[in-house]
């Protein structure tokens, strides 16, 4: 109807999206330059390219270490973002995240069993978290986010929106209770090595473990991007979405189902990241000024895939030769975006 | 007007089935909605105006019965094939963040539009003709979460438009609205209806204004039945005063409205015509005296004259005689009166 306003936001959306990329992309290669040993742009280029004049050490340590954190980085970020966007779509609630179903504290009951009670009952892998002990985390966390989502799903068949969101925040305190029961009967060095993993790191993903973690992801974001016209419905609420034809519980399931094997994926892999997920939605609507999910779940990718990078930057404190724990760096990161948006928009019905 | 109906009900009956129980709101209903027609649902609170509505909408299983959408039967047809058939207005309110009034009446074409709801030129032409429909396009860029209630709900009748419906249902679109903007919004939907030959099932509290504007109207009963006629007719059966008129409320048939009533102690005698007779009538009635044609009875009498827009009022009361040249001081003289002698 006014093409000038139309234009003027499709301008923008333009230039953002022919942004972000680079953005990205530079500060994928800052971010390999960084760590034991720094590099020069120039090597890491040269490493990816397999140009053959590079000392093969410091190939192998671009190629087989910084890589695949940095590639793990990016997918975690894009999975997190979209799979929060897609929670607070569907439950209406800007402060869904991509946990609200309890994956998280699936996950974690999960790695609790491996790392609390199994392992002092005998199985020797936490020393140092051998590849073998690596996989079996990974195996129990996904685990427990899977029983757990299935669990509520089952819960939830025949209940209103509302009461899913009540119950899966209800599954997740339970398991959370277990954890901490879990915890209170364990030995310090166990919980040492729980509490690291519950740090969340994104160096755990080797390249034969990217064979799972990457098509995983890759088969999540499809599924959302299958779902952008009913995610767009459902903003108008259920029954008006169902009155423009949508099938909301159909569709209520399968954007679930997509958003949870995100958001467990990642849990699996690299622990609990918070507020990657909801963060990356709100500076999205904020940056694009739109609703539309066609906009909103590329943008959330690409703005996931950056927040995540710069968290794990940060939190490897280039110069320095300690590493923070992740999860207290995407907080810092995320809650200042948060609050930031909502200051400059006034209210959150504006937001959101 | 053209009789095809575009929906009918055969032995309809409505309600909740709610743990087991079952509540039923309105059984065997017979009714027919045709293409070209507005029609008004009527009904004291309660007695199942938006019950019937979200049945007919499809979001609620009838407990029994059968609907058919031009001619087909309700359930064998698709949800997307269904959304072309049938659009809604409801009373609940869209979360409206970052969302313009365009991007929210885009979204009534996703029954045409492909995947990713992308519109084509034949979408964009729809989607202008329902913002024109409904005189919105200045609103069209402005965000939803800016608008005012009756803007708001102009925009929320386009995004049904867009559907491109033969039948529109709306549920007490016009609540939360002042009156001028009641009667826009009714003669908006009336024209539509007539123009483009839409069936639009319109609920509503306002009594006065569904019977100006509605084709036909629909009356919920205390017992659940639906009676539906003209409503010319059904002012003259007595059917609007039966289901609505109670101790507190009379029925005025010749004003076709109710009105609180004090019974009146005292009775005026008036004699005029015009829009300065009809006022001072209401003015009497309001301060609590009833109007009669007993100039005996009465406890005093009016004489309204009309000239060049100036009313004039010559009261005889007992052995007064005052003149009055505007109304305002007739009512301070009737107020000053001391009536309980």
């Amino acid at each position: 109807m006014s093409p000038s306003s139309a234009d003027r936001s499709s301008t923008r959306h333009r230039i953002l999206f022919g942004l972000l990329p680079l953005a990205i992309i530079a500060l994928a290669i800052t971010s390999a330059c960084f760590g034991s040993v720094s590099l020069s742009p120039i090597s890491v280029i040269k490493a990816i390219t397999g140009a053959s004049d590079l000392n093969p050490v410091h190939q192998q340590i671009i190629l087989d270490f910084r890589l695949p954190r940095i590639l793990t980085s990016m997918l975690a970020g894009a999975a997190l973002a979209t799979a929060g966007l897609m929670m607070q779509t569907v439950f209406r609630n800007p402060l869904a995240d991509p946990f609200v179903l309890g994956v998280n504290s699936g996950a974690s009951l999960g790695v609790a069993l491996v790392l609390l009670a199994l392992a002092p009952a005998g199985m020797s892998l936490i020393d140092g978290l051998s590849t073998s002990g690596q996989l079996i985390i990974v195996l129990a966390s996904t685990g427990g986010a899977a029983a757990t989502l299935f669990l509520v799903l089952i819960l939830s068949r025949r209940v209103d929106i509302m009461s899913v969101l009540i119950i899966g925040l209800m599954i997740s305190y339970t398991v959370g209770a277990l954890v901490s029961i879990l915890m209170f009967f364990s030995m310090a060095e166990r919980l040492q090595s729980f509490l690291n993993w519950s740090f969340g790191d994104y160096g755990n993903v080797s390249w034969s473990q990217m064979q799972i973690f990457g098509p995983a992801i890759f088969l999540g974001l499809f599924v959302s991007v299958l779902f952008v016209k009913p995610l767009d419905a459902l903003l108008l609420g259920e029954r008006y979405a169902e009155s423009v034809g949508t099938q909301t519980r159909k569709v209520r399931f399968f954007v679930l189902l997509g958003a949870s094997l995100l958001a467990g994926t990642v849990t699996g892999f690299c622990g609990p990241i918070g507020f990657l997920g909801i963060a990356a939605p709100h500076l999205s609507r904020h940056l694009f000024q739109t609703s539309r999910h066609s906009v909103l779940i590329p943008a959330s990718i690409c703005i996931g895939a950056l927040l995540s990078l710069a968290s794990d930057f940060v939190a490897r404190g280039p110069g320095l030769d300690f590493v923070l724990p992740l999860n207290a760096i995407t907080a810092l990161v995320g809650a200042p975006v948060i609050i930031a948006a909502l200051i400059k928009q006034r209210n959150l019905k504006r937001l959101f | 007007m053209s009789d095809t109906a575009q929906i009918t009900t055969s032995a309809l009956t409505i309600g909740y089935t709610h743990k087991g129980v079952t509540n039923t709101v309105a059984k065997d209903l017979e009714l027919a909605l045709n293409a070209g027609e507005f029609v008004c649902l009527l009904g004291p609170n309660g007695a199942g105006k938006s019950t019937l509505i979200r049945t007919l909408a499809g979001m609620q299983k009838p407990l029994s019965g059968s609907i058919q959408l031009q001619g087909k039967d309700f359930s064998d047809i698709a949800p997307r094939e269904r959304a072309r058939m049938v659009s809604v207005v409801l009373t609940e309110t869209f979360p409206s963040g970052m969302m313009d009034a365009y991007t929210l009446v885009s979204l009534g074409r996703h029954p045409y539009s492909g995947w990713l709801g992308g519109l084509n030129s034949n979408d964009r032409e729809r989607i202008d003709w329902a913002f024109n429909a409904v005189g919105a396009e200045a609103l069209a860029t402005r965000q939803v979460a800016e608008l005012s209630d009756g803007e708001r709900q102009k925009v929320s009748i386009a995004r049904a438009l867009a559907q491109e419906s033969k039948v529109m249902l709306l549920d007490e679109p016009t609540a939360f609205l002042d009156l001028p903007r009641r009667v826009e919004l009714m003669s908006i939907l009336r024209n539509l209806a007539h123009r483009e030959q839409m069936g639009l099932l319109l609920s509503t509290h306002d009594l006065d204004l569904a019977l100006r504007f509605a084709d036909r109207i629909w009356i919920v009963n205390e017992d659940g039945s639906i009676q539906q006629g003209y409503p010319e007719a059904l002012a003259l059966e007595g059917t609007l005063e039966r289901v609505f008129a109670n101790e507190n409320l009379d029925w005025d048939a010749e004003l076709g409205s109710f009105r609180a009533h004090p019974t009146p102690c005292l009775n005026v005698y008036m004699h005029g015509k015009g829009i300065h007779y009809a006022w001072t009538k209401r003015a009497l009635e309001r301060l609590g005296f009833g109007i009669t044609d007993a100039q005996g009875k009465a406890a005093f009498s009016i004489e309204i004259t009309q000239a060049n827009d100036c009313g004039n009022w010559a009261v005889q009361y007992k052995d007064e005689q005052p003149i009055f040249t505007e109304i305002r001081v007739l009512i301070d003289w009737i107020q000053a009166q001391d009536w309980s002698r």
